[in-house]
């Protein structure tokens, strides 16, 4: 194809506004520019456009993606997706150029006398599972872990769960999504029995009211937060931002309410406490959907190694709660929480007026809590009182953040206690997949091993000694990661990674393997909404580059599993997903067909009679409602949402006179997590090149700090210096600072702490205690 | 041969006057926000020199409060 000079420079300049377009955006959410000169964006020219979920959040819009000549050179939001309607953020933008990074990983590499050698593709992959062998027969079969990612393919996570679960024996593999999602999961499984949100993103188009909790969803999910807006603008919804930091979605929102660190526990009682005293609750959906359960408190934090927890719910009733509840007026969580009684009754307001839909959006900011399930238990609590729940516009939503920690992570469930259908302890649940997988149901272990952060203390006391690390950066990730690095270093320790670019976890590798990425393979990613989408290979992998699928199929043959891993090359990820849609069988989670997947932009499950399932529960949308009622949370044996007493618990470590600042650390809108593939897009690594420290601006005068001076951040665990940010983009309150975790050069989880959510055991990177000096 | 993309911040009130004082300059096209003080600039010149130049003019405008560049391409 022949593009001409005048053409390609054409192409550029709107590609330049474009890029302008969206830095406004992000700016000021909601702005707009004449048609007329939207129009002028590119439409095609001499591309072919081809359809893909987007590489980054896990949002999971449309993009179409323009290859010209065998590269991918142009990306576009897709109008025909129902997710983003043709929007796109500035990752997505610019997302085809961190295909084509100077330093691509493109051959296979081998650590050999503390340097690495290139290799083959062949002699890497025998390397790996000649290692796996070894390790297996002297260490026993639990000696071996894959630790995997959000941003693995359906096909990835299915295949490594296969291979480590089914065929070696072992529930060492876990994923990055622990990090991010496994509150929201745990929260799902004991509010409902089931893991997902029950609405979709159409909600966004029927709501009258936004909670955000902790979630500063203008940088992190900007797509959705232009619906948000766009919604104001059509019908004049309110947004109510609810968070411990000003920021961005804060100076958007209608409101801005701020609350003290882990006292969102508090609050959520407190609505909970109002809606009830004020008659709010609604009585024949709680009597007929609900029940009400207690658990066990004062769990402590999962410091210490080994550390065990297992809840112990027990039934109570309505007076029971309401009693629990007096603890939480407004007028006493206001001295806890800073948030006065009046704002409190504010949102309860809200949550009670039987006029008014309400969405409650969250995503990190209760997940990576300390007690991130008990926190996902509340706000649903407030939902089901209300019964404002499962139908149009009245929807709890846990957003993600990666493209299929969903997809991946939580449907096809490669956590050490999951199973694709089910949990690996349940007899049935195993002879379910042992079956599919062809394999003895005695090789599935029925005890779950080791969850992330145990995963890595395992590998540092040597219980694991190899580890293979696909589509993630822990070496960046990890909270109190200095323990973990150096754990990855130690002798009679084998490290593998794939990955597409050098960073800081390919570092500690002994082969590193490179990858094939995104639409340089086929592959499927699951976004937020139960959303499932298919993306065809689109261009050829760089160099000796081969996907992470793969890479596991050809170690799983040399490893004896041919008769289990029978896919042909060609053929591959057609026979993984359609192997892999028989776990799912039945009205409850049934997956489209790849036909459907790959002519529409994604379908939602439970897919039946060939349509998707946008509110789950309600029995005039969801198939498998059979309780002849309205609403049946049928994943729950009593076809009941269970209502939680959760209290209000401090977090472990809170500011002290040695340490008298909160540390909270995050993400930014130009990168995609770790930076790895962000910060080798130009514009991207330009408009935010380097980490630093927000900090109040009248502390900032009093310690007489200003923007890009040196600050030095002290906790228990070490110490680290960045360069100060002063009412730029985000504005913490006095006593807390904020750090974002993209940049591999200022390792701020150098210094972060490893305590976790006990029931989800999902860390807590929002909160330790740090001391700050200007140095 | 450069092109570039600026967001320019005018002045209070001064939206339109410095709408109308980049359209006046060659080698330049504006794209005014609707509903937010803010103007998209894009630049097209032949070489880096006729860039800074350019540059130079727009920034010396009395209405603009602040210039930043988003993206920059080069199609040589």
């Amino acid at each position: 194809m022949y593009t001409s000079l005048t053409n390609r420079r054409s192409f550029i300049k709107k590609m330049a506004i474009m890029s302008a377009m969206t830095a406004a955006a992000t700016m000021f959410p909601g702005i707009l520019f004449a048609e007329e000169q939207e129009e002028k964006l590119p439409k095609g020219g001499n591309l072919d456009w081809k359809k893909a979920p987007c590489r980054f959040c896990g949002v999971g819009c449309g993009v179409l993606v323009g290859v010209e000549n065998g590269k991918a050179v142009a990306v576009k939001g897709d109008p025909k997706s129902p997710v983003n309607k043709g929007l796109c953020c500035v990752k997505g933008y610019h997302s085809v150029m961190s295909i084509y990074g100077k330093d691509r990983l493109t051959k296979p590499l081998v650590k050999k006398n503390g340097k690495y050698v290139e290799t083959s593709m062949k002699e890497a992959l025998d390397l790996i599972a000649s290692k796996m062998k070894t390790t297996i027969k002297d260490h026993g079969k639990d000696a071996v872990s894959i630790y995997g990612s959000g941003q693995w393919t359906i096909p990835d996570g299915y295949v490594a769960s296969k291979l480590f679960k089914g065929c070696i024996g072992t529930n060492n593999v876990e994923a990055n999504a622990r990090l991010c999602m496994a509150s929201a999961v745990t929260g799902f499984l004991t509010s409902f029995g089931l893991d997902e949100p029950m609405g979709c993103y159409e909600d966004i188009d029927h709501a009258d009211v936004f909670i955000l909790w902790g979630n500063n969803m203008a940088e992190m999910h900007p797509v959705l937060f232009s619906r948000l807006l766009d919604q104001r603008l059509k019908r004049g919804v309110k947004i109510i931002d609810f968070a411990t930091r000003t920021t961005r979605t804060s100076m958007a929102a209608d409101k801005s309410i701020i609350f003290q660190p882990q006292t969102d526990l508090a609050v959520a009682n407190a609505i909970c406490y109002e809606i009830i005293k004020n008659g709010w609750v609604n009585k024949s959906f709680v009597e007929k959907h609900c029940s009400f359960n207690k658990g066990l408190t004062n769990m402590g934090y999962g410091l210490e190694d080994k550390y065990k927890f297992k809840d112990k719910p027990e039934k109570i009733d309505f007076e029971a709660y309401k009693t629990f509840l007096e603890d939480y007026t407004p007028e006493k969580v206001e001295r806890i929480s800073g948030v006065s009684a009046k704002d409190i009754k504010y949102m309860a307001a809200y949550y009670g007026d039987p006029n008014k839909k309400v969405m409650s959006l969250w995503c990190m900011g209760m997940n990576q809590h300390t007690r991130g399930t008990w926190i996902n238990n509340l706000v649903y609590n407030i939902h089901l009182l209300t019964g404002k729940i499962s139908t149009p516009g009245n929807s709890p939503f846990s957003l993600t953040g990666q493209p299929s920690a969903c997809g991946t992570v939580r449907e096809v469930g490669t956590l050490t206690h999951k199973l694709p259908h089910g949990v690996v302890m349940k007899k049935e649940h195993r002879e379910h997949a042992a079956k599919i997988w062809d394999v003895p149901v005695e090789n599935i272990d029925p005890k779950p091993t080791y969850h992330t952060v145990e995963m890595f203390r395992a590998l540092d006391r040597g219980d694991i000694k190899f580890m293979w690390i696909q589509v993630t950066n822990p070496m960046v990730t990890m909270p109190k990661l200095k323990r973990y690095r150096d754990a990855c270093k130690k002798e009679g320790r084998f490290i593998v990674v794939s990955d597409i670019y050098p960073t800081p976890t390919t570092d500690i590798a002994d082969v590193i393997l490179p990858s094939a990425m995104w639409i340089e393979r086929e592959g499927m990613y699951g976004n937020s909404e139960r959303r499932t989408q298919y993306f065809e290979q689109m261009i050829q992998p760089s160099g000796e580059a081969m996907s992470d699928t793969w890479q596991i199929v050809e170690v799983a043959k040399r490893l004896g599993y041919e008769k289990q891993f029978y896919y042909k090359e060609e053929t591959h990820i057609e026979e993984i997903y359609n192997e892999y849609r028989r776990h799912h069988e039945g009205k409850k989670h049934a997956m489209a067909p790849l036909e459907v997947l790959k002519t529409q932009p994604g379908a939602q499950w439970p897919y039946v009679d060939g349509k998707s399932t946008k509110w789950r529960f309600n029995s005039e949308y969801d198939p498998a409602c059979s309780n002849g009622e309205k609403f049946h949370f049928y994943g729950k044996p009593d076809g009941k949402a269970v209502i939680w007493q959760r209290p209000y618990e401090p977090a472990p470590e809170v500011p002290d006179k040695d340490y008298p600042f909160w540390l909270c650390t995050g993400r930014v809108i130009e990168h995609w997590h770790t930076g790895s593939m962000t910060r080798r897009i130009p514009v991207l690594h330009k408009a935010m090149p380097h980490a630093y420290v927000e900090l109040n601006p009248e502390e900032a005068k009093q310690m007489q700090i200003r923007t890009g001076d040196s600050v030095k951040l002290t906790t228990k665990r070490g110490e680290i210096i960045l360069p100060a940010s002063v009412n730029e983009r985000g504005v913490p309150e006095k006593g807390q600072v904020f750090v974002p975790f993209f940049d591999e050069n200022m390792l701020i989880n150098d210094i972060t702490l490893d305590a976790f959510c006990p029931i989800s055991k999902q860390p807590d990177y929002k909160k330790c205690s740090v001391k700050v000096e200007k140095v | 041969m450069p092109i570039k993309s600026y967001l320019a911040h005018p002045h209070n009130g001064k939206k339109e006057i410095l709408t109308k004082a980049i359209n006046a300059l060659e080698h330049c096209e504006v794209i005014p926000a609707e509903n937010e003080n803010l103007l998209i600039v894009v630049t097209e010149t032949d070489n880096k020199e006729q860039e800074d130049l350019l540059k130079e003019k727009i920034e010396n405008i009395e209405s603009l409060k602040l210039l930043a560049m988003v993206s920059g391409f080069n199609t040589k």
